[in-house]
């Protein structure tokens, strides 16, 4: 559908929900067709429930992997500087090391910024998954409880 | 008394019980156990030389009867040739269920012999699509498709069923309730709305009823005239709408759009309100979007919410079905103004009875010159009273033919609008007859159409289903050719069937049809009656037209409709 109606997206991610009927598909797209977008998805019969979350809106997540140049020399400093994004390694290799870091979108590319000079050589997204913050939340509207 | 049936008779048994009484089909490996359980069936099954031919069969048969139309195909070759009648029926919104074979289960994605992915070649052409991979689903999907059909915004389904699946048994159960959480269509438009409309209305001074195809898919003609008359709205009638009210009513201005009527094309320039209704603001109507009625606030009724808002914003937006939202705006209209107090606004219809004065549809036939096509159109009104059903090809043909035949009734007109398939006339009009066996079918069909689907007409031959097809032979790909002459300079780039058309008499009767031709004016009438003389197989005329023929008024594509270019005397 959305290549079909020329939508672009940034991003989609499937996976099941507590209904094992139904699975939820999280779609990144910005854009004036935000309304065509909802209303052609409702269109799909399969189409459930479609929820708009603007920015601020929601609980956004994203995982990634990245593998990072770390020479023996560069090694230590560039574990402190993951530990600060509590970035996980999670393989360890001659010459390099790959991290795990999981957090909102904004969390993740500081992480690429931070790693940029030492060299990053593999990289690899999930795609963002969302759920709309419960109104009555007690972090306030705009702020993860854990915003790192 | 559980009954234990194969996956195809529980097929053949679900369509039954939908009240299928024709089928339009081709058999062939992957679909063959379906045809076994078929032969001994009371649908009857009409065999057709092209799976393209059966699905628009299918269209027709549902543009005709309001019924759902049924389609059979086999497996890969069988499906993808089914995919252009589907995309048109999709374009149209035209209820429609298609049946495909598909390879067995544990042979899908193997590339086994004649397997394609049907289900994702299918998905963008289709309101909804299913691959069965359980048996026990098969009562049920079957009722879901058609239920899906004919409901909301109709639109082609298609049910892709493995072999294996139809081989399999299961033990029959009637279909449950529908279950479709993702699918709600809206019938009563909103309350607030529908007032917020007839106030828009009442005040307005320059209104136009802009109805569409969607007038006729939910059989509200009768009840869109009664509301024009309440309101008293010039009304025009889009390529799919043509026939939601009768061209000889007061109100009716007819076709508007690229190849509309001055008056009708005007009225919505210069209107201070369209009451849009179940018609999208497609491009052939709108020309240049900007340029569009630029004066006129928007009534949008439509059942399909996605239509609302996509082209044009509408200040009052109404999602509901056609009919069920008319009778709103009746009642509601009924109670605002009393009966007789419709608002005259006579300088707006003085206006408009200038324009159409004017400016009318006009053409010249000279008795000693070629034939011109419109002068058979009329020709063939004049004789019938309009009692026909008239379908087209695309091209320069389909458009005389909105313009030139008056449509008095809903379903009389059949023409393939959002996709413009050539081709689409005489497979539409077998299934239009198929359908309405007691009504006169016509098709107006353009020589370059013909030869896309004309081996339709042994299927027509064979099962004696006896339409009549009109070919306005002009030895050219014409509307192209007018293309090419009013912006590629004359350069007619492989639009030219001089000498290369063959023998259409020839091909009507190798196909088992009568076959007639008509060279010169005084032949047109003669042979019209001779045409409509014979009932006992297919008629083809060849009527020999003007190759220089030009289709007028035209508003460029992407042009304002402004500018309405009313003969070649405006092309300088
Ligand atoms: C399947 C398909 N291919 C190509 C076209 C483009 N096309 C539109 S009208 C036309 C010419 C039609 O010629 P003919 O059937 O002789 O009708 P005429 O315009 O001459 O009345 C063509 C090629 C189309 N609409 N559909
Ligand atoms: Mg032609």
């Amino acid at each position: 559908m959305f290549a079909r109606r020329g939508f672009n997206i940034h991003s989609l991610a499937v996976g099941p929900t507590v209904d094992p009927q139904l699975s939820r598909m999280t779609v990144v797209a910005d854009g004036p067709e935000m309304e065509q977008i909802i209303k052609q998805l409702y269109k799909l019969v399969n189409t459930v429930k479609v929820t708009e979350h603007r920015p601020g809106d929601a609980v956004e997540r994203e995982i990634m992997l990245v593998r990072i140049n770390a020479d023996s020399k560069r090694r230590g400093e560039i574990l402190d500087a993951a530990g600060i994004f509590s970035a996980q390694a999670v393989d360890v290799g001659k010459a390099t090391i790959t991290f795990e870091v999981a957090g909102d979108p904004g969390h993740l590319n500081d992480f690429l910024e931070l790693m940029r000079p030492y060299g990053i050589v593999d990289l690899v997204k999930s795609g963002r998954i969302a759920l709309a913050r419960d109104p009555k939340s007690r972090n306030g509207r705009q702020a993860d409880l854990r915003s790192a | 008394m559980s009954e234990t049936l194969t996956g195809a008779e529980a097929l053949i048994r679900a369509l039954e019980h939908e009240g299928v009484d024709v089928i339009f089909g081709m058999p062939g490996g992957a679909i063959l156990p379906a045809y076994d359980p078929l032969y001994d069936s009371p649908i009857r099954h009409v065999l057709v030389r092209h799976e393209q031919g059966s699905g628009h069969m299918a269209s027709g048969y549902a543009h005709a009867t309001g019924r759902v139309g049924v389609c059979v195909a086999t497996s890969g070759p069988g499906a993808t040739n089914l995919i252009t009648a589907l995309q048109d029926a999709y374009m149209d919104s035209i209820p429609v269920v298609a049946i495909t074979g598909q390879v067995a289960r544990t042979s899908i994605g193997m590339d086994a012999f004649q397997e394609a992915h049907t289900w994702g070649i299918s998905m963008p052409v289709t309101k909804h699509n299913y691959l069965i991979t359980d048996i026990e689903e098969i009562p049920d999907v079957i009722r879901e498709a058609f239920h899906l059909a004919a409901t909301g915004r109709p639109g082609p389904v298609l049910v892709d069923i493995p072999k294996d699946v139809l081989n399999d048994t299961l033990v029959w159960h009637r279909p449950g309730e529908i279950n479709l959480p993702g699918y709600k269509p809206s019938v009563k438009g909103h309350p607030k709305q529908v007032q917020a409309a007839v106030d828009m209305i009442h005040a307005s001074q320059r209104p136009v009823l802009y109805a569409g195809g969607g007038i006729i898919r939910a059989n509200a003609a009768d009840r869109l005239r009664r509301f024009a008359e309440l309101a008293n709205l010039p009304t025009v009638t889009t390529l799919m709408g043509r026939g939601a009210i009768p061209d000889s009513h007061p109100l009716a201005l007819g076709m508007p759009g690229m190849h509309g009527n001055y008056t009708a094309i005007t009225a919505m320039q210069k209107a201070d309100l369209l009451v849009t209704i179940g018609a999208r603001f497609d491009d052939r109507v709108t020309g240049k979007v900007d340029a569009f009625a630029p004066e006129a606030k928007i009534i949008h009724v439509d059942v399909d919410p996605a239509e609302i808002g996509k082209v044009r914003n509408a200040e009052v937006p109404i999602v509901g079905d056609a009919a069920a939202v008319l009778e709103q705006l009746i009642f509601a209209m009924e109670h605002f103004l009393g009966p007789d107090e419709a608002p005259a606004r006579e300088d707006w219809r003085n206006t408009l009875a200038d324009w159409q004065r004017t400016h009318p549809l006009a053409y010249d036939q000279d008795p000693d010159g070629p034939i011109l096509q419109q002068y058979v159109i009329q020709e063939l009104h004049r004789i019938t009273e309009g009692n026909a059903t008239v379908v087209a090809g695309v091209g320069q043909h389909q458009m005389w033919a909105s313009q030139f035949w008056g449509f008095e009734r809903p379903r009389t007109w059949i023409n393939s609008g959002g996709l413009g398939t050539m081709g689409y006339a005489i497979p539409a009009a077998i299934g239009a007859k198929a359908g309405m066996p007691d009504d006169l079918v016509v098709a107006f069909d353009g020589d370059g159409c013909f030869q896309m689907t004309m081996q339709e007409l042994v299927t027509a031959s064979v099962e004696k289903i006896n339409v009549k097809i009109f070919v306005l032979n002009n030895a050219w790909l014409g509307m192209v050719k007018q293309w090419q002459k009013l912006f590629y300079n004359e350069r007619y780039s492989a639009t030219d069937l001089t000498g290369h058309t063959p023998d259409f008499v020839g091909l009507a009767e190798a196909m088992g049809c009568a076959g007639f031709r008509a060279e010169r004016p005084d032949e047109v009438a003669p042979i019209i009656e001779k045409a409509l003389a014979i009932n006992d197989r297919p008629v083809v005329v060849d009527f020999v037209c003007d190759p220089e023929a030009m289709v007028f008024p035209m508003v460029p594509a992407g042009g304002s409709n402004d500018i309405v270019i009313m003969g070649p005397e405006d092309l300088t």
